[in-house]
Parts: C-alpha cells; structure tokens; sequence
C-alpha cells in the first residue's frame, strides 16, 4: 500500500483519537447492554478516549454488538453494518456475541455475530465487565496504530 | 383533517438500547395512531427449557433478562420447589428477598438514569448510574458477577452473608439512601420535571384495570397491587411492604413511585438484615420433578413476573411459560403514546422500563390507522398461522403428522 500524504495521516490520527461508536443488541439478555451504557457513565468515563455514542450508523465507526443474533435482527444487523462508513469495526461485547452462548441451539437464534458480519475484536464474559469493554477498545484502537504505522514503513 | 404521516422508529434507535420497532401515525406532530412490533430478541427460550435439565434451565431462565435475572430464576425456583413439594431454609428466603430488593434498587436507579437521559436531564442520568454502581459492587460481592448474579439454586441460595458483607451493605444503603433523598426533592420539587413529564402518557385507573397493567405503571394510576404484599414469597411474610402509590397515572407518577420505592426497599433491606435468622442456606432437591403444573408469581422491578411451569415426572421439564412485566405493560402502550406529542413517544415507552429482551414470547398488533381494531379468535388466529406458512410453502397438515403427540 502507498504511503499515505500529509492529510490521510491526520485523518487517521483523528479517527484514532476519538472513534464514535454505535450500540446495536442483536438479540442479548440485556445485561450487556447495560454493561455498555455503563461504561459511559462516571466510574468508567468511556469518553476519555474521545468515544462519543452516536445515535445513527452513518456517523459511527464502531459498531458495538451484544447478543446471540435472532433471525429477527439478522438482516438489520447487516444493514446497520453496510450503512456505516469505512473504515468500520465490529466488537463483539459478550459471550453471546462472541459463540451464540447459552442460546446457541436455540431455533431462532443464527449464533455468534461473526455469522452475520466480520468481528475486530470478541469480548467474552457474561455479561461482560465494564473493564474488559474499555480494555477492548483501546487495545483496538492500538492495533489500528500500529496497522497505520506500518504503513509508511 | 390534516395529512398523516407515517414515521417507523426503529428497531435500532437511539432512544432505547433494546431493539423494538414502533410505527408511529402522526396529524401534525400528534400521535394518532401506534403501532407496536417486538420480536426482535426474540431467541426462543421456553423452547431451549424444554429440552435441558432443571439445573440447566435455571441458568437459561436467569438469562431471559440481564437487569431482573434474580426475578425470573427465584420466579422459576418457586414453581419448581412447589411442586417438588420442598421447603427451602428461612435464612435462604431471606437472601433470595435480599437479593431481590438490591435488584431493585440497581433497576429503579437505573430507570431513573434512562429517563433523565430520554428527557435530556443527562446530569441525572450520569448521577443515578453512579449510585447504581455501588449497589451493583454489592450485588458483585454477594453473587460474584454484577448482573447474572447466579446465587440461586434449587432448594435454597449458593452463597451466605457473611457479618462482613452485612456491614457493607449497610454502608451502601446509608449512601444510596442520602442520595435518594436528593432524587425524591428533584421527582416531587423540581417543577421543569413536573411541567415535562406531567400528563404525559396517561393510563386512568380504568384503563390499568383494562390493559392489565402492572408495577410501577399501575401503581401510579392508583391500583394498590404488589404480589410481595398480596402473595407473600421468600420472606415477604415477614418483611412487611407498604405499597407505594400515587394517583397521577402519567410519567410523572411513574417516576414518583419509582423513587418512593428506592425509599421502600431501603427500609426493606434493613428490616432483612437485621432479621437474617441463623441455620442452613439450602435443603436438598430431588434431580427428577414429580408430575404436576404450577403458577409462580414474583414482583420484579417493573412488575409482576409469572411463570408456568409444567413437569412430568423426569428431570426435564415439559413445559415453562414466562410472562414478563414489560409482556403485560406493553397493551395499553398505543394508549398512553395516543393524544402525545412525537417529542414525548421516547419518554413514554422508556416509563414503563420496558425489557424486550423479557418480553419477546408473543407480538401485539394494534392497528389504530383504520380506526377499528381487529380480534382474533382461536379459529381466525390458527388459520391464519396456516395460511402464513402455506404462502412460504409449507403446508401444515402435511408436518402434522410427523409432530410428537403429547
């Protein structure tokens, strides 16, 4: 891949710096979801890493996914996912997301979210912690660093 | 007569985090017609229950939702205790009521968070989600998770309380009950509060009754109902509540009785505590269920939680039926959204705290846009299950055949 100019590398450093993120539960139990919001709020203070929560995928670069996907939801995820602009990422916050989980045989339930759309980065638990959310995040953001690095080199 | 419009929210939507899909009929900016579509956490539980052990299920069942998971496994626990004909320990019924009025707690405050947060008080929502954690630390120390706390198990509780942890809830509880009182003076004083959310989302008495509503949104319509009071469970016989109502029957009362309610399971919490009797935590249960069928009832956060349970003698069960608060609360729903304005629709399904994630057993059609509402009977509803799967190319009569026969 060609180096990238002047203006690519802030672009890259920008989105590195504050990527906004969007929540969508694909069929989770709730608990999740909560685990999500919480990491927003003070004790875990998301926002330090410049995270802001958008309400619509077009201005989202993360898409964060809880739950064993319903075949409900299946094609709204897909769409939630094409409607978001590149580069995007999909976490995959739960044990549901990451295999299905305990609903994993259930007749209505497609499994893991890697069935449905490609996953940067799995975070088992159940639910799982605010910690691990946050831990989660930066070390994507890391490896985007890292990937965009290697790049000029 | 204006132009109508027709606006689909959802099923990702940024006022809620769960997915649930509304199809709102607006004359200007008011709603005259809603039509509600769940189904989309729709993952089939009672199904999986069928063909797991008890043991099993009771893990299933604690995951139908993450916020009242105690509700839904101790709802579950009874019926099958019940039937097993088993008298759990009184030190474990405690710790199932203690567990259940933390649950509480960590709800209603988070109720408290999301409504603040849908009206645009976000200083309230990130206050109210701060107190939350102190209560879900303890929870995390009773249960050893912050939210599938799994302390229950057949025949009693799987964790004691130690003096340690007595000690410490006691402190959590001085702390969240300081901060209440905060919560109460801003619910009961603050007038923007009451200009926002007065009026907003009505369900009279009446209707209650009608609709069948239950928790916090009938309570606030003035209907004295708490199964903790009108069918004691666990140590609800001793631990004595007061019922929390309020005659406003909009949002505004909602979020009256929710914080009076903080206020109840404070004193509750305290009453448990200093009452926690001495003895075993569990009693033994046999693995196989003798056969017979069972109601429990439970008053979870947003209400109450019923399950059906039918056994038949081997240690899978053949039948469970959950019926979440949120199921119940969900008819009167085009009613309250009706006469609203669109500004109001989120702060309106937020009030009744709906969990989809409990609720996604059944879908409730309501069409408003003709001006007549159509009722199904048995005969109507089956054909129309027929006819459903017939245009997918499926016939029925042919698959009837080849279904076990119970």
């Amino acid at each position: 891949m060609a180096k990238r100019n002047i203006i690519e590398k802030a672009i890259d450093w920008s989105r590195r710096k504050s990527p906004w993120i969007i929540h969508f539960n694909a069929g989770a139990c709730n608990g999740c979801d909560i685990e999500v919001v919480d990491a927003l709020t003070p004790r875990y203070d998301v926002e330090r890493f410049g995270m802001l929560l958008k309400g619509t995928p077009r201005h989202a670069d993360v898409l964060v996914c809880t739950g064993a996907v319903t075949l409900q939801t299946r094609d709204r995820l897909k769409r939630i996912y094409e409607q978001m602009p590149e580069p995007k990422f999909v976490l995959a916050v739960g044990t549901c997301a990451c295999s299905g989980g305990i609903f994993e045989d259930c007749y209505c339930v497609s499994g893991g979210m890697d069935t449905v759309v490609p996953v940067s980065a799995y975070i088992p638990g159940c639910a799982a912690r605010p910690e691990a959310i946050l831990d989660a995040v930066v070390k994507l953001l890391t490896s985007l660093e890292k990937s965009q690095k290697a790049i000029d080199n | 007569m204006s132009k109508r419009v027709v606006i689909p929210i959802g099923p990702q939507h940024p006022a809620l985090k769960e997915p649930g899909s509304f199809i709102i009929t607006l004359e200007g900016e008011k709603v005259v017609g809603a039509q509600v579509e769940v189904g989309y956490n729709h993952r089939g539980i009672e199904k999986a229950c069928e063909s797991r052990t008890y043991i099993q299920n009771l893990y299933i069942i604690e995951r139908v939702c993450g916020i009242c998971s105690h509700a839904h496994s101790t709802a579950y626990l009874q019926a099958i205790e019940e039937l097993a004909g088993v008298a759990i320990p009184r030190r474990a019924a405690y710790i199932r009521s203690i567990m259940g009025e933390l649950e509480r707690l960590h709800s209603h405050l988070l109720w408290l968070g999301v409504a603040g947060h849908e009206i645009g008080f976000d200083t309230l929502f990130m206050y109210a989600w701060r107190d939350r954690e102190l209560v879900l630390d303890v929870l995390a120390m009773l249960g050893g998770n912050r939210v599938n706390y799994g302390i229950n198990t057949p025949g009693g509780v799987r964790r004691d309380i130690d003096p340690e942890h007595i000690q410490k809830i006691r402190d959590m509880v001085d702390i969240v009950e300081e901060r209440n009182k905060y919560y109460i003076n801003l619910a009961l004083g603050e007038t923007t509060l009451h200009a926002r959310l007065g009026g907003v989302g009505r369900l009279s008495h009446e209707e209650v009754i009608k609709f069948g509503a239950v928790g916090p949104v009938a309570r606030a319509a003035g209907v004295a109902f708490d199964v903790r009071q009108a069918e004691p469970y666990a140590a609800y016989d001793e631990a004595q509540v007061k019922v929390i109502t309020d005659d406003h029957a909009d949002v505004f009362g909602r979020t009256v009785v929710r914080v009076l309610e903080i206020m109840e399971s404070i004193r509750l919490l305290r009453f448990l505590l200093d009452n926690l009797p001495e003895g075993e935590i569990i009693t033994k249960m046999p693995r196989r269920i003798p056969a017979g069928e069972t109601v429990s009832r439970y008053e979870a956060p947003r209400g109450e939680d019923v399950h059906y349970v039918c056994a038949n003698g081997t240690d899978i069960l053949e039948r469970i039926r959950v019926r979440a608060p949120t199921e119940a609360n969900w008819h009167g729903m085009s009613h309250m959204l009706e006469n609203d304005y669109l500004a109001d629709v989120s702060i309106i399904i937020a009030a009744i705290d709906p969990c989809y994630s409990c609720t996604d057993r059944s879908i409730v059609i309501d069409n408003r846009d003709s001006g007549q509402q159509t009722i199904f009977d048995w005969k109507q509803l089956r054909q129309y299950s027929i006819d459903w799967y017939r245009n997918r190319g499926v016939d029925p009569a042919k698959l009837a055949n080849r279904l076990p026969r119970l």
